[in-house]
């Protein structure tokens, strides 16, 4: 016999943004049910990299998201266990050529103006930054505001300090929404039974789209596929997040094509992780040695050192990609009770602090703490305003 | 001598040569892994842990649980269970990753 079971909200996906959904309405003082069908952080949440980033976003309205979730972040920071092993480290951005610091210097100006921290740092300084850095690089940007997670602990330990407002229902996918009266949305379907809450919200990450279509609205979110490679333990090598100035145009690029650059950073446990690669072939899970090859050669001529240590294995994931680069956040009109938190491709980390702020701030009629109009989960329809 | 199996399966290895274990000699016959040469001078652990600093040998014999690691010629993260000894070769007691003057 199914069970009924009530709340206030219905989170689908126990990512980290599901669960910062889930701790922001659970300090707001609502119940919440978190369902996911696998596990926590058992999505993309699991398959990436931890960096909370404002050094590679153009001033607009991700790097707005961006500053203030950086500035929750700090403050989960203290609340959060150690295990979650944020770390304020910094980014530094480098160039290998005179055109490339250039575009670099225009870029960090532009920030500057946005509230970005961006301080240059000549050629000759950078080993004062990084001491194993290749030699001969024309210069580099220094991003203090740049910090680091462990992402799957980030998400275990955001739903746990949430408290027993937020209640865990894993290993049930969600096959169905249920609708009430207008067609609002009143709860779920799982395989087994019918929770049933005022308020569903969609943070289902790379597969949200088909989240959108049980509830018959469009969101067109796809998969943007990343390798990363991983070296075996290490001390201390690279102390920021350090990548090429090519990475932010390949962020920002709206290719498929298989776009890599050099991202390097070091982690509290010791391996080195080496990114980043780029393309859209679907889910498709299939070794890529090309890509792999690409990522060794790009962070082996920043940090020449790595070509003396082994890579012990490699790992893939999914970004929720939207064709605008924009996450989905807020209600949606087309159906209403459902809230959108999906789609942060490539910085869902970073942006889940403030996502699930604005979640919980939209649910309890709070002013959200910036203008959701860029986010609007409609705003693929061929009507759409 | 310790007690070896080489009389129960009647081998006739060729002569033993040596290998050295933080500077200390070490006999070791042709086609023993470098764990095994270890194991039958009686030395159990040549590696350290990274958090705690235990000491660590060889566990699962076979290649599968890198518990065995040593710095072997200098080169650290060698299976001691699966590299064969050669003569001349150095073993040195590996502290945790064995990267450390990496560090920065
Ligand atoms: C290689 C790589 C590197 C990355 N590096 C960074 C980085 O450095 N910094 C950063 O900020 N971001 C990074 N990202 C992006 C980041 O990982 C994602 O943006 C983020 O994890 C998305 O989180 P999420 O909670 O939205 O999705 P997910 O973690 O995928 O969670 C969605 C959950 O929904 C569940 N679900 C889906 N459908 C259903 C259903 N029908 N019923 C029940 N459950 C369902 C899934 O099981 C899943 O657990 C990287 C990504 C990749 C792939
Ligand atoms: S003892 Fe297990 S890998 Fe060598």
């Amino acid at each position: 016999m199914p069970t009924r079971e009530t709340s206030d909200v219905i989170v689908i996906g126990a990512g980290v943004v599901g669960a910062a959904c889930a701790h922001y309405a659970a300090l707001a003082g609502l119940s919440v049910t978190v369902v996911d069908r696998g596990y926590v952080a058992g999505g993309t949440t699991g398959a990436g990299e931890g960096n909370l980033l404002v050094s590679d976003k153009e001033p607009g309205p991700e790097l707005q998201l961006a500053l203030l979730s950086t500035a929750l972040w700090t403050e989960l920071a203290d609340r959060l266990p150690p295990t979650v092993e944020y770390e304020a480290k910094g980014g530094l951005v480098v160039a290998s050529g005179e055109t490339g610091l250039h575009a670099l210097r225009e870029f960090g100006a532009r920030q500057e103006k946005a509230g970005v921290i961006a301080h240059e740092v000549p050629g000759d300084r950078l080993h004062d930054l990084e001491p194993h850095l290749a030699p001969g690089l024309t210069g580099g940007f220094h991003y203090p505001q740049d910090a680091q997670v462990m992402p799957a602990q980030a998400a275990a330990q955001l739903l746990r300090a949430a408290g027993d407002r937020v209640r865990l229902a894993l290993g049930e996918e969600v096959t169905g929404l249920l609708t009430g009266a207008g067609g609002a949305v009143r709860g779920v379907r799982t395989a087994t039974r019918e929770l049933h809450a005022p308020y569903v919200v969609n943070a289902a990450g790379t597969w949200g789209g088909a989240l959108a279509e049980l509830a018959g609205v469009h969101l067109p979110v796809l998969p943007r596929r990343g390798f990363v490679l991983v070296t075996e333990p290490l001390p201390r090598i690279v102390r920021h997040k350090v990548y090429a100035a090519d990475y932010v145009a390949d962020v920002a690029s709206g290719s498929a094509a298989l776009q890599t650059s050099a991202v390097v950073e070091g982690t509290p446990a010791g391996p080195v992780l080496i990114g980043a690669s780029r393309e859209r072939v679907g889910f498709d899970r299939t070794l890529s040695t090309e890509v792999l090859h690409r990522l060794a050669a790009g962070a082996t001529a920043l940090f020449p050192v790595l070509g003396t240590v082994r890579a012990i294995r490699t790992y893939l994931g999914f970004r929720p990609y939207l064709p605008d680069h924009l996450p989905a956040i807020g209600p949606d009109p087309r159906a209403p009770g459902l809230l959108h938190a999906c789609g942060h491709e490539g910085a869902g980390i970073g942006l889940a602090p403030v996502t699930g702020q604005i979640v919980a701030a939209c649910i309890t009629g709070a002013e959200p703490p910036l203008d959701l109009h860029p986010f609007r989960p409609e705003r693929f329809d061929a009507t759409a305003p | 001598m310790a007690r070896t199996p080489i009389g129960l399966v009647g081998a006739q290895p060729d002569p033993p040569f040596e290998i050295t274990f933080d500077g200390r000699p070490v006999p070791a016959l042709p086609g023993q892994t470098l764990a095994a040469a270890l194991w039958g001078a009686g030395i159990l652990a040549w590696r350290t842990t990274r958090d705690g600093g235990r000491p660590r040998g060889a566990f699962c014999g076979i290649g599968q649980c890198y518990d065995c690691l040593a710095t072997v010629n200098g080169e650290p993260n060698r299976r001691a269970c699966l590299v064969p000894a050669h003569p001349g070769d150095t073993i040195t007691t590996q502290e945790g990753h064995g990267h450390d003057r990496l560090g920065v």
